[in-house]
């Protein structure tokens, strides 16, 4: 059956073997390709040597020459970690915001972990930029509701924003056509008014109308010209930076159903030291006071 | 030359061509891998097209990512690949052999029961129905069904070797069956689970914890070995030598290979799970049997590209068989990036990253695909009886555009997939860490539209090979210049 020929092209034999047309060639395994096998096996029992390889029945697992294991390594780096930040963590935990500011040393590594810290539990409100986003206070600018002094921006990031606890910044604008206060024509024309006030086009009879509603159901909280007040959490209605919207028609909505943001509480989730550093580092975006 | 053709007719004792072999059971699984493989491809550009921009998910539940994922990587791997594995191995067994399939009938509900398998698991995927295990995502009655059609498949192939008029078994018989037998192991214990009811489609996996991953990722990796690997290497034993006209450069190789390849690939499943809750000895494991591992896939890149020896010209006339050795280049090419990502200190910066999908697409668009590609091409003439292809032009055309595409894609995702392992690991000197995650999916997002236009370039390659082989199945012969030299003298006269 079989039949051995030689390959007329390359002279090589043939196995004398042949399916559907297809004979094979008798060649010896590529030299080289016999000895990269060889040196990767090698290597592989060379390397079982050093590090934790094969079970044994009775003793687990062979441990290997240098007492390797990954949990410890890991363990080890993690404590490197740790006491590389120890000393600053430490110290920064003892100081004001202020303090942290005011040393130049506390103050480079609170803007560094700070930075860090905001990417990890800030940034999906505020933005990586913290520029924020409607409804997301952009963290840039010189615009506070809450105030913008690093104390005050530490207070808010402690206790957070209509939170449930005693400190909570908490605000609360009546929702004006939810709860019966203003009828559907008051607060378009209040929405006029406040149009007027940040400087926008407004129907000048339904601002004056609105001048009067906003005299007696808005001014005692956003001020008699409405430039806001810090103490409640009342925004600046004449600067044309808006969290929800500046035209007609979120003027209308925020006056009818009032808006309820939140901002967690850190204080019990985050250690103190992260807490100031992240007080530190938004102060320092540019808008600080 | 002649005298030695001669020798070889006359030490045959039937002539082929006497043998009726079943060859309409391979024009279905030729045309339900290509219209599988426009199904699987096209999900997978809209898988890439939702990371660019996620806005194509549509809002529409069963267009999300996690629902169109596994349909892509099913419907390529299990489909497609799946599809062009049996009908390659139905037409290689019987010729290898000189035998018709055994079993009458029997390869036909192979056939269609493999086609209702792949519908239910799709059907499944859309539907949000999955055991989320990758690659294994089908629930257990799709897993029973499948492990029917598999046995099925299994008695079909192995009876029509026992029957064969061979004295020996061919080389890439060896292959088809490593993957039929290992493929059948993988899949039953992966998928050993225990329904909640024989009503529902929910079910738990028998396996738990750290044993559950390993055994996912020796699956996982056997999928690759001997799904993507093994029988891919069967159809490159058959169709390289047939194209090039040539003889296998070496026997000896193909033994030592094969062997070694399939003892050793069984093992390489824990590189998957480097610094996770697996024990350290499982990892050295998996890592040194896949550094071990290079040569013997390297075997199988020296047989293809050196059964070529005294046929290099033909390279220049022939695209289809430039297809398949960039095939085999691709081959060599991600068994070597394999091993070196296997590598704990390279895995460190490498897993999870998008070089592991980079890793993947070179394999999977590279190898398997095109050495699909011209496996399909060689048998589309043969099996509808057609004197060449409709256009050899056009095949060239597939290579460059589907060359181009994988190009763009896998060096996208190389440098995405460094980007984002580094920028994962970046610490400054007062050890924070430099980037947060959502960072790092923003810097991806160039990587994410290259990555999506190689992978669309791919499609369009596809396209045409479709179109090229439903011309020759309609008996259609393209007027155009040979593949080498000048345009013809006189081309007016041709047309004539």
């Amino acid at each position: 059956m079989s039949t051995i020929e030689k390959d007329s092209v390359t002279g090589t034999a043939t196995t004398g073997h042949e399916w559907d047309g297809i004979k094979e060639l008798n060649n010896p395994l590529p030299r080289w390709w016999l000895w990269v096998l060889l040196a990767t096996v090698a290597w592989s029992i060379g390397y079982w040597v050093v590090y934790p390889a094969w079970p044994v029945p009775g003793l687990g697992t062979t441990r290997g020459a240098i007492g390797y294991s990954s949990r410890v390594d890991h363990e080890n780096e993690l404590k490197a970690a740790k006491s590389l930040q120890a000393g600053m963590l430490t110290k920064i935990a003892a100081a004001t915001p202020e303090q942290i500011a005011a040393d130049p040393e506390m103050r480079a590594f609170a803007l560094a972990g700070g930075r860090s810290a905001f990417q990890l539990y800030c940034s999906q409100c505020h933005g990586t930029g913290a520029a924020g986003a409607a409804g997301y206070p952009n963290l840039n600018d010189d615009d506070w509701i809450w105030g913008g002094k690093l104390d005050e921006i530490y207070r808010t990031l402690r206790y957070g924003v209509r939170w449930p606890n005693d400190d909570t910044r908490m605000s609360d604008m009546p929702a004006f056509l939810a709860d019966g206060v203003l009828k559907p024509n008051q607060i378009d024309d209040v929405a006029d008014y406040v149009l007027g006030l940040s400087g926008q086009k407004a129907d000048a009879q339904a601002a004056e109308r609105g001048k009067t509603v906003f005299a007696e159901n808005c001014a005692a909280c956003h001020g008699e010209t409405g430039k806001g007040n810090l103490e409640v959490g009342a925004p600046n209605l004449t600067d044309g930076i808006w969290l929800y919207g500046g035209d007609r028609n979120a003027i209308i909505a925020s006056v009818r159903y009032s808006r309820k943001g939140v901002m967690p509480a850190w204080e019990g989730k985050l250690d103190a030291a992260t807490i100031k550093t992240l007080a530190v580092y938004v102060h320092a975006l540019g808008g600080g006071k | 030359m002649n005298h030695v053709n001669a020798q070889a007719m006359t030490a045959s004792t039937a002539n082929p061509s006497q043998i009726d072999y079943n060859e309409d059971i391979v024009k279905a699984g030729v045309i339900a891998a290509m219209v599988w493989s426009l199904a699987g491809m096209a999900a997978g550009l809209l898988a890439a097209l939702q990371l660019a921009w996620p806005a194509f998910n549509l809002d529409l539940p069963w267009l999300s990512f996690g629902r169109i994922r596994p349909i892509h990587t099913s419907g390529v791997i299990f489909a497609f690949g799946g599809n062009v594995l049996m009908a390659t191995s139905f037409y290689v067994v019987q010729r290898t052999c000189r035998a018709r399939l055994f079993g009458g009938d029997l390869g036909w509900v192979v056939f269609w029961g493999y086609q209702l398998f792949l519908l239910m698991a799709v059907a499944g995927y859309l539907m949000g129905v999955t055991q989320s295990k990758e690659y294994a995502e089908p629930e257990w009655y799709v897993d029973l069904w499948l492990t029917i059609v598999w046995v099925l498949y299994a008695i079909v192939f192995f009876g029509t070797l026992a029957i064969r008029r061979e004295p020996h078994i061919y080389v890439a018989n060896w292959f088809y069956a490593a993957f039929i037998i290992t493929i059948a192991l993988l899949h039953i214990i992966n998928n050993l689970a225990v329904p909640v009811s024989f009503t529902g489609a929910k079910s738990y996996v028998v396996w738990a914890g750290v044993q559950d991953a390993m055994t996912q990722w020796w699956y996982g990796h056997n999928a690759v070995g001997f799904f993507l690997t093994a029988g891919f290497l069967g159809m490159m034993y058959y169709f390289v030598p047939k194209q090039a006209d040539r003889p296998v450069y070496s026997y000896r190789l193909s033994i030592v290979h094969f062997w070694s390849l399939i003892f050793l690939y069984i093992w390489a499943g824990p590189h998957h799970l480097h610094y996770t809750a697996l024990p350290d000895w499982a990892q050295t494991l998996g890592m040194t049997f896949s550094i071990m591992l290079w040569m013997p896939s390297w075997g199988g890149m020296i047989n293809g590209v050196m059964t070529l020896s005294g046929a290099w010209e033909k390279l220049r006339t022939d695209p289809v068989l430039r297809l398949m050795v960039v095939a085999i280049a691709f081959y060599g090419m991600s068994t070597f990036e394999g091993p070196v990502m296997s590598i704990k200190a390279v895995n460190a910066l490498s897993h999870y990253t998008d070089w592991t999908v980079g890793h993947v697409h070179s394999g999977a668009l590279g190898w398997v695909g095109f050495i699909s590609f011209g496996s399909i091409y060689y048998l589309v003439p043969k099996l509808w009886k057609r004197p060449r292809l409709y256009s050899i032009r056009l095949v060239d055309m597939h290579l460059w555009v589907a060359t181009i595409g994988i190009v763009l894609y896998i060096t996208a995702m190389w440098i995405s997939g460094i980007l984002q392992g580094l920028m994962w690991r970046a610490y400054d000197k007062l050890g924070f860490l430099q980037y947060s995650f959502v960072e790092t999916v923003e810097a991806m997002h160039p990587f994410y539209v290259i990555r999506a236009l190689g992978g669309g370039l791919y499609i369009f390659g596809a396209l045409v090979m479709c179109w090229n082989l439903w011309q020759t199945a309609h008996g259609r012969l393209r007027d155009e210049r040979p593949m080498l030299g000048a345009p013809t003298a006189a081309p007016a006269a041709s047309r004539a």
